[in-house]
């Protein structure tokens, strides 16, 4: 996978400032947008570490990404009410990681193609444990407890008002966080040896990597990060459906991660702002989003072979 | 009375089995021959359904409707491979997938703008419109009883057609070895458009024939699509016999399922593909 250039970063860099800069100049509900934004970039991220990373296209990451939004539901039904963000964002990234160790060495028995059913098959088994059982609240979804915004004494008193900035700062906080950590991550043996398994499995295992293990570490990582993402979507949404594990969600971030690019790590994060932005104007103009997101995925599938991150002001001089 | 019931509940298990043999042989074959994945088989399948509302609401008979499903499903099927499918033969899983995947978004839509997002009924046939006593004071709706003999009487014309016919044995080795099929001078994209369109019309054709079965509605092929993708799992990637088996197999778990343990029916067969992964992950009848 490609990092970002200098000139990446920098851009990069200020469009987190404009960002974190948005309560002084933005209306709550730009600041919403951007939120989901974020949301869905973390989402797509975890995404990545998969599918930029090792090649592995997965269809159960919307069910990881729902079990991590769930777990806030749980945590709050706990005696003593909702804790803080401090246990409950490991707590849920633990369970959804949980979820696909236990998935993972049954799905990672299989490649290619027989991997996309089979993760398509788990995850919608996943879904279908919320959607018919009383586990999670049942089939329309529950309202659910915030945990709190505290650490160490200090932290925000969430208001009505003060609610769409406070959460675009956090949400901003944990993707920078998480793009950090996986910037790291594909710069150690680990993620050279994933990138190593996208390029040739067999041959990574000829030289003797143990290529399942590889695999099932970035399964599960990539299982906790969606866990992440969805406890975010949680946190600002306050609210959590069976909705959330549905695999037409997986699809979507496929959709994302290519739209942004898969060569390269902050492909997902332009993605998933271009992806937020065209949602928001095909619902300004038309009643009908699914034509609206159909034609650019469609678009995107035939037009764009290395996404967003691809596209160069000028062609690039053959070498 | 105990036994009329589970007798009931077998026969829908294999009705509903053999319907999904119906859409997972086609999705099987059309992966094995062309090593496309089609998220959209779904789609297709609840697009048969709607032609058999539209028409049996028109006409008042599902005896139309049928054929039309099965002719309009080929044609339909030829043309996506002509115009999309083609051009996508040599590109990764994920381009494959988004491709699928904006089909379905835009199947569904033109399902929307041309007709509604209603639930609808299709009536059974007035001719069969009647209950067949079987044992004792159990009796079985003709209707169903007819579904499943179209399904065994399809079942069976298409292992005549694959076994013994030389493009079927075409299709075969297609599936076995792409490569190998353009060395023989087989003309391997007409074999492609043959597959796709035989594909298509088999979903169709399975949603005709549901539609009086259950309710149609948006989004009714979501449901057929995983637990085909579990039966072509099961049976192994491209094998038409290993789709037969596992569909009735999966048909009778999910529906007996259904009726004595209902608490644990939406995960039977997921446990069943994870036993499955772990001792065969090439599927029961995949060929080495």
């Amino acid at each position: 996978m490609r990092s970002s250039s200098w000139r990446g970063n920098l851009l990069l860099t200020l469009a987190a400032l404009a960002i974190a800069c948005m309560p002084f100049y933005a209306s709550p509900y730009h600041m919403q947008l951007a939120s989901t934004a974020m949301i869905a970039a973390m989402f797509a991220l975890s995404l990545q570490l998969l599918l930029g990373g090792a090649g592995m296209v997965s269809l159960a990451q919307a069910a990881f990404f729902g079990i991590g939004a769930y777990s806030v539901h749980f945590l709050g039904r706990l005696p003593g009410g909702a804790p803080s963000i401090l246990l409950s964002l490991p707590a849920a990234s633990l369970l959804a990681g949980t979820a696909a160790l236990l998935i993972g060495p049954f799905a990672l028995r299989t490649r290619g193609f027989f991997f996309l059913m089979t993760t398509l098959a788990f995850g919608q088994m996943l879904f279908f444990v919320f959607h018919d059982t009383p586990l999670g609240g049942g089939a329309d979804g529950v309202f659910i407890q915030r945990p709190a915004l505290t650490a160490f004494g200090f932290g925000f008193e969430l208001t009505r008002a003060n609610r769409p900035a406070v959460f675009v700062l956090v949400n901003l906080a944990v993707l920078t966080a998480m793009y950090a950590l996986l910037w790291r991550l594909m710069r150690t043996l680990f993620g050279h040896a994933l990138l190593g398994i996208r390029a040739n499995e067999h041959r990574m295992s000829a030289m003797g990597h143990d290529v399942l293990r590889l695999k099932l570490a970035a399964f599960v990582l990539s299982g906790a990060l969606a866990g992440v993402a969805g406890h975010m979507a949680a946190l600002t949404d306050a609210f959590v459906n069976p909705e959330l594990l549905d695999w037409h969600r997986s699809a979507e971030a496929l959709l994302i991660v290519l739209l942004g690019g898969i060569g390269a790590l902050h492909g997902p994060i332009l993605g998933a702002f271009a992806f937020t932005l065209i949602g928001e104007l095909g619902q300004s103009i038309t009643e009908r989003q699914r034509l609206v997101e159909g034609l650019v995925v469609l678009g995107a599938v035939l037009l764009l072979r290395h996404g967003l991150a691809g596209l160069r002001w000028r062609r690039a001089v053959p070498t | 009375m105990r036994l009329a019931e589970l007798l009931a509940e077998i026969l829908n298990g294999l009705q509903y089995g053999l319907l999904l043999f119906l859409i997972s042989s086609g999705l099987t074959l059309i992966f094995g021959v062309m090593r496309v994945i089609n998220l959209a088989h779904g789609s297709l399948f609840m697009i048969g359904a709607y032609v058999a509302y539209v028409i049996a609401g028109a006409t008042g008979s599902l005896w139309l409707a049928l054929p039309a499903a099965l002719l309009g499903g080929a044609l339909f099927g030829a043309v996506l491979e002509r115009g999309l499918f083609r051009r996508f033969r040599e590109r990764e899983h994920l381009d494959q997938v988004l491709l699928t995947f904006a089909l379905i978004l835009l199947f569904e839509e033109a399902r929307a703008a041309l007709l509604d997002n209603q639930f609808h009924s299709v009536a059974v046939p007035a001719a069969l419109d009647f209950s067949v006593p079987v044992v004792g004071d159990f009796a079985y709706s003709a209707y169903r009883i007819a579904v499943l003999g179209i399904c065994l009487f399809v079942a069976a014309l298409m292992f005549m057609f694959v076994e013994r016919t030389r493009l079927g044995s075409a299709i075969r080795a297609a599936a076995e070895n792409p490569e190998m099929v353009d060395l023989l001078g087989i003309d391997a994209r007409r074999l492609h458009t043959l597959v796709f369109a035989g594909g298509t019309a088999l979903a169709m054709l399975a949603g005709a024939l549901a539609a009086p079965l259950q309710s149609v509605y948006p989004g009714m092929g979501d449901g057929y699509l995983i637990i085909s993708f579990v039966v072509v799992v099961i049976g192994g990637l491209g094998s038409i016999a290993g789709a037969f088996w596992a569909a009735l197999l999966i048909g009778l778990i999910d529906t007996l399922g259904k009726a004595y343990v209902p608490q644990a029916a939406g995960s039977a067969v997921y446990l069943l593909m994870a036993c499955v992964l772990l001792w065969r992950p090439s599927g029961l009848f995949a060929r080495a």
